[in-house]
């Protein structure tokens, strides 16, 4: 077993894992935070994206003694006592999510961008929602709520 | 599916990561993972031992002099991809990295993982073979270095031996009137090539006087063309060089056909890859010139 310690959603936590336990499974089965979803486990879908150290990981791609040390933040601490982040009060508003399963992947990487350092274009939005399979919403109500989240202009109608 | 069960080291200098790699088991160095631990969920890979080369520092380094940009192996592509002096002076690897998977891929998959695994369809290697890049080996017995063009030696296979790690590569700068382009085609963004190219010309105003055109995606190994660089030496680089580079390309390379193109599609794509990289990598050229 291999000790792993971790700060998840500013909690530290301490984990016994085999090497082999990926850093999503070490979320939902040990820490009991299964708004990160498992879809492909192979990398392509993003539903299990989290922040580790601030940028947005597949935590199926991830070794948890991989994170050994790594700020994780999940869905889960994206609300502030309740109150939705302006993420994700967008995402409700602008009916970026239906079922849900790919939402809290997208939010993860969307709030790593949002406090990173870089400029953001919205072609670069756009390639971050990329990195998203969603099988609901035609993608047009999670590009409207990412740009009013980034503060770029939208109309209420634009469907692509 | 989850991993088969292996044992996991993570050293903090490469000289104890070296000791370990020529241990005698099955052993596989862990990078970033975004392609090694996608095979080993999938079962597709089952090492008996990783050796997470994450803590070593010293392998993480961009550093930059006159003339080459060295790139360590663990710099994370996305890092890579915004670093002020990869973007400024070895243009053509900063936009490369632009079609490697996604952001959230590139944050964890890095430079030297993804040139060791030697996917067919990746387009650093093609990169650095169009930029004749060197490559840097080390093993517990010394150090080598491996010319981009005897790198790669087919599918997932490349010249490192089982004791030796990638720990970097240098990477020629742009000189004055070198101009670079990479064009692929994909189905959507962030999915495999279908076809891609990748040239680097040297312009004597409108005229090439020296080319390396790479191809990847349609075959076994990222391979320069000669017979497209033999159609653009010492032409002007106009519509009909171009052509002649692009039919002497699907004519002299090989294409396989699978599940996403057919070999006539694919060879196709081949040649369209190639025109309209050289044909971005001429506008730029005139862009600078002007």
């Amino acid at each position: 077993m291999t000790s792993v310690q971790l700060t998840v959603n500013g909690a530290a936590v301490e984990l016994f894992v085999e090497p082999r336990t990926l850093l999503v499974d070490v979320l939902r089965d040990h820490l009991g935070l299964t708004g990160t979803h498992v879809g492909c486990a192979y990398g392509v879908c993003g539903a299990c994206t989290v922040v580790v150290d601030g940028l947005p990981v597949r935590s199926c791609l991830m070794l948890a003694a991989q994170a050994d040390g790594a700020q994780v933040k999940t869905v889960e601490g994206l609300a502030d006592a309740g109150d939705m982040s302006a993420l994700q009060e967008a995402f409700h508003n602008e009916h970026g999510l239906q079922c849900g399963f790919c939402t809290p992947g997208l939010l993860c990487s969307l709030t790593a961008l949002q406090e990173g350092d870089d400029d953001v274009s919205e072609t670069h939005l756009d390639d971050v929602i990329a990195g998203h399979l969603c099988r609901c919403t035609g993608y047009a109500g999670i590009r409207r709520a990412s740009r009013v989240a980034f503060g770029f202009p939208t109309s209420p109608r634009e469907t692509s | 599916m989850r991993p088969a069960p292996f044992d996991l080291v993570a050293p903090s200098t490469l000289d104890d990561a070296l000791a370990a790699v020529g241990d005698g088991v099955d052993t596989r160095p862990l990078a970033g993972g975004q392609s090694l631990i996608a095979m080993m969920n999938l079962r597709l890979a089952v090492p008996e031992k990783l050796i997470d080369l994450g803590r070593i520092t010293e392998l993480s380094s961009i550093d930059v002099n006159d003339t080459h940009i060295h790139i360590g192996a663990m710099a994370t592509q996305a890092r890579v991809e915004r670093h002020p002096d990869v973007v400024a002076r070895t243009p053509l690897v900063a936009e490369a990295l632009g079609h490697v998977g996604h952001w959230q891929i590139r944050t964890r998959g890095t430079i030297g993982g993804n040139l060791a695994h030697a996917d067919p369809a990746s387009e650093l290697p093609a990169v650095m073979l169009a930029l004749d890049a060197v490559y840097h080996v080390r093993s517990g017995s010394g150090s080598r270095t491996i010319l981009a063009s005897d790198f790669n030696l087919g599918p997932y296979s490349t010249a490192l031996t089982e004791d030796e790690l990638l720990v970097g590569i240098d990477v020629p700068c742009l000189g004055v009137g070198e101009t670079t382009a990479i064009v692929e085609v994909s189905r959507v963004a962030g999915a495999y090539a279908l076809a891609g190219a990748a040239v680097w010309c040297r312009m004597n105003d409108d005229t090439c006087v020296a080319s390396r055109i790479a191809v990847f995606a349609t075959g076994s190994r990222a391979v320069r063309v000669s017979a497209a660089e033999g159609a653009v030496r010492n032409a002007r680089l106009d519509g009909r060089a171009i052509k002649a580079a692009s039919s002497a390309t699907t004519s002299t390379i090989p294409v396989h056909a699978d599940i996403h193109a057919t070999e006539a599609q694919r060879q196709h794509l081949l040649g369209v890859v190639v025109a309209r990289a050289l044909g971005v990598a001429k506008a730029r050229a005139s862009l600078v010139a002007s």
